[in-house]
Formats: C-alpha cells, structure tokens, sequence
C-alpha cells in the first residue's frame, strides 16, 4: 500500500519539455509563479491559463495525472475560493447575516482558483518531466553563486539527492517491518492516540537502526570510491542550453511581455 | 480433514492504480496437520504473497482460506487470534528485533497473545533452547549479536508463540554453510518434537529435498504442482521449464542412467546417491 504514496513523481518521456535543461525549467517556473501573480484581468489570466494548457499539452503526459497532482489540495483551493467570496467590495449580491457577496469577491475567488489550480499543474510539469537526479544537479548549479557566502550548495544537493533516493526505500521498509510485528499480535489499528503511538515503537526502532545501517553503508560505499566533496567532480550528464532551451525561453518572455501588456491596457478587475 | 485450505485464491497488489500487479492467480490446495511443505519457485513467482495470504497479512483479492476449515476472514476483527496459530518468520527476521533484551524482543508475542509472566517465561527459555541461543544472550541487546544470532532470536520470537503452523520464508538466506546446516537441523527438530505444521520457502532444492514432505511449486502466480518430493523432482524437465532445478544429485543420477548405468533416479540426498552409485558399480 506505502508504494503507491509517490513523491516528485518523474514520469519518463521524450517531448520537448522532457529534453529542456533543468534549469531553465526551474528558472522558467519561477518567472511563471511571479508572473501569474501580477494577472489582475481576465484578458491576462486567460492567456496564462492558455500558455498553462499548451505546456501541459506539450508534456505529452495524460491530464489526468495533472488532474492527480491537485488532489492533495483541492480542500484548500476550495476553502480559499469560498473565503475570497466574502472578501472584495463592489456590488452586493446576497447578504447573509455579516457576510456579504460582492461581485468583487466573485472576481476575488475566481481568480484564486484559477490561479492556485494551474500554479499547482504547470509545477507538476516540472517534476514530472525532471528526473530527481536532474532537478537537484540544475539547483545546484542555479545556487552555485550562493558559495560565495558559504552557503555549502553542493552538500545541500547531495542531502536532497538522497533524500529523494531513499524515501521509497524506507517506506517499503516501514511495510515489512509493519508486516512482521502485526505477524507477532502487534495491534496497531485499535486503540486511543497514546495506545497508538506506543504501538509504532516496534516499528520505529528497526527503521531508525536499518537508516543509520544504510547511512553507514553508503558512507562507506562514497569513500571507497574516493568521494570527497564537490570540487573538482565531473558529471557524466552534462547540462547544456539546447535550442529548445532557447526557443522555450524566448516564446516565455513573448507570453509573459503579451500578459503584463494586457494587464496594463485592460481595466484590472481585482 | 486439512488444517489449511485455500480455495481459488488470488491476489492483485495496488488495485486500480497504474501499479496492479497479479502476484496470485487461482490458486488451491489442501495441507494437512503435522506435514512439513517446502515452498519452490523462481523469484516473483508469488511465494511470499502466498504465505502472507496464509496468515492474514494479505487478504486475498478472490477466493477464501480456510483454517481448522473455518474461514478465516470470517470474523476480520479476530484476524490477530490466525497470526498466533499461524506463525510467520520474513526473509530477513533479524530487522524486526527492537527490545532492549533479547529475553524482551522475544517476550513481545506472548505478551501480545496476553499470557501471564510465568508462561512467558517457560516459553522464552524453551524458544532459545530450540534455536540454540544460550542463556547469557537473552540478557544482551539484539543489536550487540551477530547477524546469525540475531535470526535465531528473530525466529525464537515466533516461535515462543507456540503456532500450529510455522511458517518461514527464506530462513537460511545469507548464512554461511555451518549456519545453514544448523538452522534447517533445528527446524526440523523442531517440527519433530512439536509434531506441527511447517512451510518452508526455499530457493535451495537440495535443502528441500531433504526435509520436506511434498512440495508446492509456484510459477508466474499459479500453483504447478503439489505433491510428493520424489514426485515433484522426478519431472525435472518441467521444473527446468519454469526456472527450476532437481537438486543435484538427483541430475546426476539422471545423467548416469542416461549413460546406461543401472541406478535409482528418485535419489534425492548425497548419501542415498553416494549408497546408490557404490550399489551399482558393486553389482557390476
Ligand atoms: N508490496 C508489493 N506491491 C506491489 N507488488 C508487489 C509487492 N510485493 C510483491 N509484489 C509483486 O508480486 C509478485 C510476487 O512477489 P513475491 O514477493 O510473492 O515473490 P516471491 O516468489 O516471494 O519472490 P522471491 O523468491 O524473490 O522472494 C512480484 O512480481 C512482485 O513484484
Ligand atoms: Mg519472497
């Protein structure tokens, strides 16, 4: 059952979106967040909401993986909606008691959703077309200017890279040690909160002594093979600024000028 | 009348999501009280999945298991009072070992079945005698023994939960030959003194061959073949087919006869083939 939780799921493929360079993928989204951000009319939003729908599109992935990706959040796109309804001035529509529903706030919450719902999917795009090991190589080398200040980036990326390696690793080991202890009448579905967190010791204890076993062994597997810290690796997988890079970037900074023309041209509506 | 039935089970792992698996299709059979069954198959061929079945672990995706010819998931609540009668000892026991004693780690099933102190204790010692642990390291910490004493009070704690049937999955895995040889010896001890039911799964034919009774062979999720050891390793070319071999001297008694020498092929240990090869040249 625990493999089915997956985490910055990557689902391989071979669209243009999958070839870009991690980086400019990170870089690209982050322009896209803020960008989004600044929509305050429906003319800017439904460009972006396009640009959203062509990139989701491009990935060659079914939309309802996206779809999935919003599943964890659709409580608080819909929380935020509802209480954006009650926030904003303009036209009363319906009052109830103190609150009251403007057209504003219709606008207010129409935005949100919107926003929150294609800010969610096209972030999925990212992990879904980048592989862990490329995503945390192109941080690492988007951070880089960070060592200046000392900030140890290549540390912080070896942490994250094993990290992402080993989740799926120690929540299939949560399984089978969970397994043997219920072989055992270890009773973990009954009982009060207290009954049950006691219940998890026999699951705990071997899962922290087989981590530390594990952080141990690939310790020892990293100084084997002489591995001393980031200066002076190479990489096997070079990243590289391709075409598709460039074309990426240059048709973003096309829609995003089009969407912040529009913003000022058009009356804003929030 | 058996003491474990499973009638057409299957089991599918991650239903309704891109991860299904089959891990079991259609599988029936009938194990009787007091036998000792050696679990074969090619890995993946479902026999973990089959065993987890036997004990409630897993609930079968089709089909039902009987035990004592009641259903066990008749009554889901009561699941717990099946994996005390149907003990269960994973590849790889030694990671489930948390107590700060030895004596308390294998003290967790008896307790959970809720016998008193006493009992507990008659138990423990029995348990440790049985799979050769000596006093003075009930009163270590698991994690200070070595990797095979560590299995050994791995599978004492189960089996200080006296089951009906004990079931172990790939006990001897990663031991060396000694420890192999003394684990399987203690096993069958074991089911000698206790006269209960065992299922082995192994990926040691010869092992199997020497201790079991019959034998259940799985492939691809469905069961082969249930049947008697000389039976299931006279067919060797069909247990070739599915990734399996006899054990080796009975091949080697299948070559020598093949080579026209007189001998017995249903050979299944050294010393009978070592007997049979002294017989036949004797005789010539
Ligand atoms: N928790 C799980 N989730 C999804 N699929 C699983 C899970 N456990 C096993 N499987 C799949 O079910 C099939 C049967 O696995 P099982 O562990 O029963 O094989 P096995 O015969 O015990 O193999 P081995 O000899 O390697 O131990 C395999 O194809 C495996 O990939
Ligand atoms: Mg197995």
């Amino acid at each position: 059952m625990v493999r089915e939780i997956t985490l910055g799921q990557y689902l391989p493929g071979k669209s243009p979106i999958h070839r870009m360079d991690p980086r400019s993928k990170i870089l690209l989204l982050i322009t896209y967040i803020v960008v989004i951000f600044l929509c305050k009319n429906f003319v800017s939003l439904l460009l972006m909401s396009l640009f959203s729908i062509l990139i989701i599109l491009l990935t060659g992935i079914s939309f309802l993986k996206y779809l999935k990706s919003l599943r964890m959040i659709i409580f608080v796109i819909i929380i935020t909606g509802i209480l954006n309804l009650f926030y904003g001035s303009g036209d009363v529509l319906c009052e109830l008691w103190i609150l009251k529903i403007t057209t504003g706030g219709i606008y207010n919450a129409l935005f949100v959703i919107v926003r929150i719902t294609i800010l969610m999917m096209v972030s999925a795009v990212l992990t879904y077309t980048t592989s862990p090991t490329d995503l945390t190589d192109g941080l690492e080398r988007l951070m880089k200017p960070l060592t200046i200040f000392h900030v140890k980036v290549h540390e912080i990326a070896l942490m994250m890279t094993i990290a992402l390696r080993f989740i799926p690793v120690l929540l299939e080991e949560t399984d089978k040690i969970m397994n043997a202890q219920k072989a055992r009448g270890a009773d973990m579905e009954s009982g009060n909160v207290f009954q049950r967190v006691k219940a998890l010791t026999p699951v705990l204890i071997p899962l922290f002594v087989s981590s530390f076993r594990r952080a141990n062994d690939l310790a020892m597997a990293m100084e084997c093979r002489c591995y001393n810290g980031g200066k002076n690796k190479t990489r096997m997988k070079v990243l590289r600024f391709s075409k598709i890079d460039l074309a990426a970037s240059i048709i973003s900074v096309v829609i995003f000028a089009a969407v912040i023309f529009t913003n000022t041209i058009f009356q804003p509506v929030i | 009348m058996s003491l474990i039935r499973a009638e057409n089970i299957s089991f599918v792992y991650s239903t309704g999501t891109s991860f299904e698996k089959k891990a079991l299709d259609n599988v029936s059979f009938e194990i009787e009280k007091g036998e000792f069954v050696g679990i074969i198959g090619h890995t993946g061929s479902g026999k973990s999945t089959l065993i987890q079945l036997l004990n409630g672990l897993l609930k079968p995706t089709e089909g039902n298991i009987f035990f004592d010819e009641k259903n066990i998931w008749d009554e889901p609540k009561k699941i717990r009072n099946i994996r005390f009668r149907v003990g269960m000892v994973f590849q790889y026991p030694e990671y489930q070992l948390f107590e700060e004693t030895v004596y308390k780690d294998i003290a967790f099933g008896p307790h959970n079945m809720g016998l008193d102190d006493d009992e507990t204790d008659k138990r423990i010692h029995k348990a440790a005698e049985f799979v050769g642990l000596r006093e003075d390291q009930l009163l270590v910490s698991p994690f200070e023994l070595s990797g095979g004493e560590k299995r050994r009070a791995a599978i004492a704690g189960v089996i200080a939960m006296d089951p009906d049937v004990l079931i172990l999955d790939e006990p001897t895995a990663g031991l060396d030959p000694l420890g192999r040889e003394a684990l399987l010896s203690q096993i069958v001890d074991y089911h000698r003194v206790r006269k209960n039911t065992v299922l082995l799964v192994s990926h040691s034919m010869e092992d199997i061959a020497r201790i079991a009774d019959r034998i259940l062979v799985m492939s691809h999720g469905k069961k082969i073949a249930l049947d008697t050891t000389e039976n299931v390793f006279s067919k060797g070319d069909e247990l070739e087919k599915i990734g399996l071999q006899v054990p080796q001297v009975t091949r080697i008694m299948q070559m020598l006869k093949k080579k026209g020498f007189n001998v017995d092929t249903s050979v299944l240990t050294v010393e009978q083939g070592f007997n049979e090869i002294l017989n036949c040249l004797s005789g010539v």
